[in-house]
């Protein structure tokens, strides 16, 4: 009898915790989702409103500027705050949310197979779900789903490149056709060739940002295609970063800032796609989400004869690209309900069917059946080279303290390149040390 | 005055509330208005002052969602002894200085030569005016695209008119600093002109009147008259330029982002980015902490000069 009793009380508590949580799971109404101010929020915004009509659950998407919105976000999570559900953060802030407990564990959900036996984690490039998501690298452990894949690329002009006059001088000058640059070396060779100050054309357009890690990014592209690398499996940095590698890679980057349109010395997106409207590069360094505004006829006078090509080989014929885009994170401090809401809301967003639409729509989506969808690759003349960069991408530290490496990497690679101070081992010699100091404090090499 | 105003009510209308008023002693009345002020000071100014002074004695990131560690003086140590520190305190100083000293001069010539009332006067003191009033990030964006050496005007005007050798201002280690001076003391002068202005009217036409008797020389008159009767107001100029120059933020950062490297990264830069970039709360407050004695100091010795002039 007692037993009975016991097992009826249990029983009750059990259906009232569960009513009480569906219950508290169905008073959802909305859900809220940070992002900068760009393109692909818009477009977030759009698939959020499919979502609402699925569901009944509004979806809103609240951006902030670009300049603004890591202090916004970051202020948030000082204050424990529950402004938003989900958070589309940038891959290098994720060690500094997992350490400091402002992302939810997303492991169980992205990894346990669905009915199918395929698993949220199997769907999306295991580069991206690697850098969106994983922290830290190599633990199995993920707290993002990969959104909004991005990573460098190139515009660049095909009236230029397929003038017979221009092909016939550059074969006629380096021996060997132009077209499309396979190697980094062929890279450089076309900047030179275009670069005519005297014409107002100018060979290359390159990142030099300093206020942010504009610099650092475009830097990335030859340093990690030349077999160098920010660090290497110990985290150590001396004699990683000031590699001969790096150091030619280094060289090479400084080279081509010099076939770069004068004034770009703090030039990042914006920037590079002027100096490319502006009909003063032949070609641009980008991150693709920034490509469909040269596909645009109103915006880009060349946008029929612009072409686009993904990153070229190092000399050992490794490629890659930098990383950009980001993942989509939960609020660790929001309740429970709206946790669960916030993962169904990413449960059906990582859908293969919302992900092609939000790949029509022109987001950057990093599903690999859409990736390799022929609907995809036509969609935009720039999706295929998208779409063979998204398997050959890596980034910069992601680590709690990737702020200040990020600081002596801009630093030092600004004040070389631009300013054209010291020399390129110096400039990566004092970077490997003062790196080394920083990591050294946080503990890394106890 | 509370009995006064309460016998200005229509009789009839005098509440419980007003009676109330009405015994209130002035002093009530005092701490009454004067209580929101000081309630907004402690809170606004008081707390975070002596809260950011015990987070500069500790290891401390905001967002860590970790309390803070006491570390004594560790975060002044590593500052001090940090060369890093020491050449953007350089960088600040130079900027400072030449920066100021620029705007007196300009300004106090500006002042002088508008002193004299003629046609238009007053709408060209409003145009001069008008760089001061803009946001310095407004200004910022605009003196890029003056400064850009394929499209700006500046290098056209200089003389500079083979885009291959002009000089790239924002890019060159050597200009860029000349380059932010320029800007500030575009910006900032007409500042410096206003006060010194509201100085030279305020000198009393019987004092050249008395000079011209004793056929005093322009040079005598503007050295015994016109400098000494303006100097307290120039001074006054001269600090609150002096401080502004040692925060500036926002003018370095929309020019040049502290670049090339760290040539223009000011003081301010890089509390900004151990504030915000690194979020290392407690050395932050540390490099606050001795830029406001910087600050104090600075304005310490301009106060004793003022001093000095008025008394002199």
């Amino acid at each position: 009898m007692l037993k009975k009793a016991l097992f009826l009380v249990l029983a009750l508590v059990a259906v009232l915790a569960l009513g009480i949580s569906t219950a508290a799971a169905q008073d959802i109404t909305e859900l809220n989702i940070w992002w900068a101010e760009w393109d692909p929020a818009n477009y977030l915004q759009q698939i959020g409103n499919d979502y609402a009509a699925e569901t009944g659950i509004t979806v809103n998407i609240v951006q902030t500027p670009w300049g603004s919105y890591y202090d916004r976000v970051t202020t948030e999570w000082a204050a424990q705050g529950t402004a938003f559900d989900m958070v589309v953060g940038d891959s290098q802030w994720l060690g500094q949310a997992v350490t400091e407990g402002h992302y939810l564990d997303l492991t169980e959900f992205l990894t346990t197979p669905a009915d199918n036996g395929v698993s949220i984690a199997d769907t999306v490039t295991p580069a991206t779900l690697q850098y969106y998501g994983e922290y830290p690298s190599g633990s199995g452990s993920y707290y993002a789903y990969p959104t909004e894949g991005d990573a460098n690329g190139w515009a660049y002009r095909r009236d230029l490149f397929e003038d017979p006059e221009e092909m016939a001088a550059f074969e006629a000058a380096y021996g060997y056709p132009l077209a499309v640059p396979q190697t980094w070396d062929e890279l450089r060779d076309i900047a030179e060739f275009f670069n005519r100050p005297d014409d107002g054309l100018y060979g290359i357009g390159v990142y030099t940002q300093i206020d942010y890690d504009g610099i650092t990014m475009g830097f990335q592209n030859p340093l990690f295609s030349f077999g160098a690398d920010w660090k290497d499996a110990e985290n150590n940095v001396l004699g990683v970063v000031n590699s001969p590698e790096a150091v030619a890679a280094l060289e090479l980057y400084r080279e081509l800032y010099s076939f770069a349109p004068p004034g770009t010395n703090n030039a990042f997106f914006a920037e590079m796609n002027d100096e490319f409207i502006n009909g003063r590069a032949a070609m641009i360094m980008n991150y693709f989400a920034f490509f469909p505004a040269l596909d645009n006829a109103s915006i880009n006078p060349y946008r029929d004869v612009t072409g686009y090509f993904s990153m070229p080989a190092g000399p050992t014929g490794e490629r890659f690209a930098a990383l950009g885009g980001q993942g989509i994170s939960v609020n660790a401090y929001i309740d429970d309900a709206r946790k669960q809401a916030s993962l169904d809301f990413i449960e059906w967003f990582a859908t293969e069917e919302v992900q092609a639409r939000w790949g029509a729509l022109g987001g950057y989506t990093c599903n690999i059946n859409v990736l390799q969808s022929e609907a995809f690759l036509n969609l935009t003349p720039y999706n295929a080279a998208f779409a063979e960069t998204m398997t050959f991408v890596k980034d910069f530290w992601n680590i709690p303290e990737f702020g200040s490496l990020l600081e002596v990497a801009q630093r030092y690679l600004h004040a070389y390149v631009v300013g054209g101070e010291g020399t390129a081992q110096d400039a990566l010699d004092n970077m490997a040390a003062e790196m080394d100091e920083v990591l050294a404090e946080a503990g890394y090499f106890d | 005055m509370a009995t006064t105003s309460s016998t200005t009510a229509q009789p009839g209308t005098v509440s419980g509330t007003a009676v109330a008023r009405r015994q209130m002693s002035d002093g009530a009345i005092i701490r009454l208005f004067v209580m929101p002020t000081i309630i907004l000071l402690i809170v606004m100014n008081l707390f975070p002052l002596i809260y950011s002074l015990f987070l500069s004695f500790t290891d401390y990131s905001v967002i860590s969602g970790t309390a803070p560690v006491w570390v004594g003086l560790d975060n002044y140590t590593s500052i001090l002894s940090d060369e890093r520190f020491w050449k953007y305190f350089g960088i600040t100083g130079q900027y400072a200085i030449i920066s100021v000293a620029l705007q007196t001069l300009v300004g106090f010539g500006l002042a002088m030569l508008l002193r004299t009332k003629f046609k238009g006067s007053p709408l060209i003191t409003t145009l001069i005016l008008v760089p001061m009033m803009l946001s310095p990030i407004v200004v910022a964006v605009f003196w890029r695209l003056i400064f850009n050496p394929s499209y700006g005007i500046l290098n056209p005007l200089l003389g500079f008119t083979d885009i291959n050798t002009a000089p790239e201002w924002l890019g060159e280690p050597t200009l860029a600093l000349w380059a932010v001076i320029i800007v500030d003391v575009w910006m900032w002068s007409p500042f410096v002109m206003l006060l010194v202005l509201a100085g030279l009217s305020a000198i009393p036409d019987y004092l050249y009147e008395a000079a011209a008797i004793d056929r005093a020389s322009a040079w005598f008159q503007f050295r015994r008259i016109t400098l000494p009767q303006v100097m307290p107001l120039l001074l006054i100029a001269v600090l609150f330029r002096t401080i502004e120059a040692f925060k500036q933020f926002d003018l370095v950062n929309g020019l040049t982002g502290g670049g090339p490297g760290d040539a223009t990264k000011t003081i301010s830069i890089r509390l900004y980015e151990l504030a915000f970039q690194d979020f290392d709360t407690g050395k932050a407050s540390a490099l606050a902490y001795i830029v406001l004695v910087v600050i104090i100091a600075v304005s310490n010795l301009y106060i004793r000069a003022l001093n000095k002039a008025r008394e002199g």
